[in-house]
Order: C-alpha cells, then sequence, then structure tokens
C-alpha cells in the first residue's frame, strides 16, 4: 500500500513537469525542432514503435553485456586494492584518472582499434560505469569491523578465509550500490559508444534522427533509455532485497 | 552434564596455562606513547578460571590480545597455550544462520559446510538452541547472541578462551542467567580461562581467582583466591564479602 502510494507520488509529479513543459512549447517558448513537445513524443513512441523496439534491443543488450563487464572489473579491481596496499597506491590513482576521459574522445579510438561491432560499446560501457561499483565495494570491504578480523585471526583463519567469510559478504551490499549508480551512467556511455560508429541503436537512432529534424523520435528514443535504466534500477533493487535479506533486516537485537 | 574424566580434562585445558610476566605494552598515539599495560603479571594454571576486574581504560582489552597473541609485548613475556578470543559484542556475522555462526572456526579451518555443521549441531542442541539452529542472529535474544558467541569461540578447540566482558551488553536479569550459564558449561568443558569484565559479582561468582587491576597504566594490583564451593549464589554472605574486597581494592567505597 505504501509503495503503490510512493508510486502514485512520482506519477502525479511527472505529470505536472509534463504539464508546464507541453504549455511551454504550445504557447510558443520554444521552437519544437529544438524541443518537441510532450504529445510529440508520444506520437513518435506510438508511431516508430517499430524501429524504437529492434534499436531498443541492441542497445539493451550492449548496456546488460557492459553493466556485468563493469561489474566483475569493478569487483576485480576493488578486491584487488583490497588485498594489496601497494597495488591500491600505485592503481586507485588511475582508477580515478580513467574517469576524466572523456568518452566522445576515446570512443573513436576504440571504434578504430575494436571495429564496428559491439566489442568498443561494451568497454566504453564498462568504463563509465565500472568506478562506483570499485569505490562502494572496497569501501564495504574496508568497514568490516576489526575486532572481526582479530577473531578469524585467533581461529587460525588465513587471509584468503578471512576474506572469503567475513569481508567478501560485507562487502555485497556495496556492490549492489554501486551496480546501482553503474546502471544510469551505462546508458549514457551507451549512447556515445554508438555515436561514434554504430549502425543501429537507440543512440545511433538519436543521432540519426536530429540532422533529419525529427526531434521528436531522438527525444523518444532517450525516453526509452530513461524507463529501461529506471528498470535496471528496480530489478537490481528487488534482486538485492532477494539475495541479501540480512542487509535489510533489523541489526538489533530482540528481548 | 556429567563432569569430565581427570584424563580428558587436561587435553581440553592445555598443559601450560597463561603466564604474564612484568608486561609492559605502549601505543604509539599524536601526543607520544601512551602505557596501556605497565608490569602487569597474571597467572592463570591449566584449567583455571581467572576473572580480571579494573577501572574502565586499564588495558583489559590489550592484556586479552597479548594472551591470544594479536599483540606482542613491549617488555616482559608472555607463555601461553592457544587462545580463542570471544569479542565484547557478539559479531555475529547477519549472513550466517545460528549453526554456521557457531561453526566459523571450523569453516576458518577449511571444514567443509556441511562438516561444520555436523560438529555444531549436538552442541547448539546442549547449550539450550536447539531449534533455533537456522535462525538470523537478528532473530536471536541478547543472551541467544551471547550463547552462540560462546559456542562460535568454544568451538576454536582452543585450550585457553579470553572472554572480553562476555554479558556486559546484556540487561541485568539476562546477565544474571548467563553467568549462571557459563558457570555451568565450564564445569563441564573445563578450559583455562580469562574473563575480563567489569562486572565484581560476575568476577567472584564466575572466578578461582580475582585479580585486580590498577587504572591505567594496568598492573596487577591484588589478587583473591576464590575457594568457594560451585554453584555459587551471588546472596551467599561469602560471596558478598569477597565482593566487598574486591572493591575495597578497586578503591570504591561501599
Amino acid at each position: 500500500m505504501k509503495r503503490l502510494l510512493s508510486g502514485w507520488r512520482a506519477l502525479m509529479l511527472l505529470l505536472v513537469l509534463l504539464s508546464v513543459w507541453e504549455l511551454y512549447v504550445d504557447l510558443g517558448g520554444a521552437d519544437p525542432l529544438i524541443l518537441p513537445a510532450p504529445h510529440a513524443i508520444a506520437q513518435s513512441l506510438f508511431n516508430d514503435r517499430a524501429l524504437l523496439w529492434s534499436n531498443f534491443l541492441v542497445t539493451a543488450e550492449e548496456v546488460l553485456l557492459g553493466i556485468t563487464v563493469a561489474a566483475i572489473a569493478g569487483l576485480g579491481f576493488a578486491i584487488a586494492i583490497h588485498l594489496s596496499k601497494t597495488l591500491r597506491q600505485a592503481v586507485y590513482p588511475l582508477l580515478v584518472a580513467s574517469q576524466t576521459l572523456p568518452v566522445p574522445i576515446v570512443a573513436p579510438v576504440l571504434v578504430l582499434w575494436l571495429g564496428f561491432g559491439i566489442l568498443p560499446k561494451l568497454v566504453v560501457i564498462a568504463l563509465v560505469s565500472f568506478f562506483s561499483i570499485v569505490v562502494t565495494t572496497s569501501a564495504g570491504l574496508a568497514a568490516v569491523d576489526p575486532d572481526l578480523i582479530k577473531l578469524m585471526r585467533t581461529f587460525d583463519a588465513s587471509r584468503l578465509r578471512t576474506f572469503r567469510h567475513v569481508e567478501l559478504p560485507s562487502a555485497l551490499p556495496g556492490l549492489f550500490t554501486g551496480a546501482k549508480i553503474a546502471v544510469t551512467v551505462a546508458v549514457i556511455g551507451a549512447v556515445f559508444a554508438e555515436q561514434a560508429g554504430a549502425s543501429s541503436g537507440l543512440g545511433y537512432l538519436f543521432e540519426q534522427s536530429i540532422p533529419q529534424l525529427l526531434t521528436a523520435r531522438a527525444y523518444a528514443a532517450v525516453v526509452i533509455l530513461s524507463g529501461f535504466a529506471i528498470a535496471l534500477f528496480a530489478l537490481l533493487t528487488l534482486a538485492e532485497r532477494l539475495a541479501l535479506p540480512w542487509a535489510y533486516e533489523p541489526t538489533g537485537e530482540r528481548p | 552434564m556429567i563432569e569430565a574424566p581427570v584424563k580428558e580434562r587436561r587435553e581440553l585445558h592445555g598443559a601450560e596455562g597463561v603466564t604474564v610476566e612484568r608486561v609492559s605494552r605502549g601505543f604509539a598515539t599524536k601526543h607520544g606513547v601512551v602505557p596501556a599495560l605497565a608490569g602487569l603479571s597474571l597467572r592463570a594454571a591449566p584449567g583455571e578460571i581467572v576473572a580480571v576486574v579494573g577501572p574502565s581504560g586499564c588495558g583489559k582489552t590489550t592484556l586479552l590480545e597479548l594472551i591470544c597473541g594479536l599483540q606482542k609485548p613491549d617488555d616482559g613475556t608472555v607463555r601461553c597455550d592457544p587462545a580463542a578470543l570471544m569479542p565484547q559484542r557478539d559479531l555475529l556475522l547477519p549472513w550466517l544462520s545460528a549453526i554456521d555462526n557457531a561453526a566459523l572456526a571450523l569453516r576458518a579451518r577449511g571444514v567443509s559446510r556441511a562438516q561444520a555443521r555436523d560438529a555444531a549441531a549436538p552442541w547448539l542442541e546442549r547449550f539450550g538452541l536447539g531449534g533455533f539452529e537456522f535462525v538470523a542472529p537478528a532473530q536471536l535474544s541478547g543472551g541467544m547472541r551471547q550463547r552462540v558467541s560462546f559456542l562460535r569461540s568454544l568451538l576454536a578447540g582452543k585450550p585457553v578462551l579470553a572472554l572480553d566482558e562476555p554479558f556486559a551488553a546484556l540487561d541485568a536479569i539476562t546477565r544474571a542467567e548467563m553467568q549462571g550459564w557459563l558457570g555451568h558449561v565450564l564445569r563441564s568443558e573445563p578450559r583455562t580461562v580469562v574473563l575480563v569484565t567489569h562486572d565484581v559479582e560476575e568476577a567472584v561468582v564466575l572466578g578461582d581467582k580475582v585479580v585486580v587491576m590498577s587504572p591505567r597504566p594496568g598492573r596487577s594490583v591484588a589478587e583473591m583466591d576464590v575457594v568457594l564451593p560451585r554453584p555459587r549464589r551471588r546472596a551467599d554472605p561469602a560471596v558478598v564479602e569477597l565482593r566487598e574486597r574486591v572493591f575495597a581494592a578497586l578503591g570504591v567505597a561501599s
């Protein structure tokens, strides 16, 4: 019931914002070729549904695979810099630097190296989205109670077993948090990657629609991307609740 | 519960016991070295329960970490059978059930989950946790959590148990119950025990010997043997009298 109510609130706010937007364009506030009205976008969503759908499937595949790569790479980096201080000192600044690379500059190089297939898209998506996973997961790994590490030492646990039984499980909520942040930027990454060289996908469609003055269709592509990001975010939230129920239970003891 | 025969008892509680001789230990801070222990000596014979009482911040936790080999003394010697720690807060892992928490020390040694559970199951039964094997720690009462925590340290199979204020976080009624319970368990499962506490009554009810520590930097200021039959009742005049002597040694007027 509560959740239904919060859904209503989001919907109400959305309706208010859309109404303001619609009025603004209808009253001549902006050229519809630059900023299409919501009703025009809705029309395009319906009329171009086949085109949008086929391109969505391409982008969805890129994003899902890219996020998977990002999660594996992010978890790998987080574990590596957690276990080795030397590695942490050597690699962390470079990881931060990797986030400052402008994607429109990197993407053409990747296309040059990796061709026009899905590979450069996966690299771009992973590049823009893995960092949040590294940060939140390594924070989770580092936040383990030091007394718990001491306890494991008095149990003669090896570094690896302490990691496996204590540190890794307590870092999993961080992994999910990082992945939730990552899905939103992954969608943007997909658009940039497709603009650098692609023959299909919503980013490609977006790129093609603007010079053809089909602005409403370009916005329709963006609406689908937003909806996809929201759906992925919700899916991850649900998966987290199912996989890590303990992270949601009250930690306080019962009398 | 039946008391273990003499030979078996020796295997359970080891041969060396705990010997701490004139140990000093300090910690480097921004404001220079802060001494935690200054010439502390303490002896627990194999199978003996030594209760250590002292004011807050007298280095009691440092003492236990020295015994467990988690720290090295700056000066003096620590000789001791292998020891397992029971931390002050239960620190049960929220993603593991009661039985898997209890069996953590076995898993830490590489025992498979199934075997670790098989080994832990009869103990949960014995500790009044039967039927709660697969319950998450968040669903357990404070006393049950503490029993799982104690069992986890016991199943490490070490001759020495270093208990760090094990019942400090419990309410008074549960704490009294748990003290009685622990005394009962240690009679059937003898270990060399160093029990650090700020609860004087707990020290007198459970200890074979009570060691009183000075404020920081900690050293031993008094030692009292508790030669009273078990189980001890806290209202017993002999217990009350000893309690008052410990308070006096701590410098607390009663």
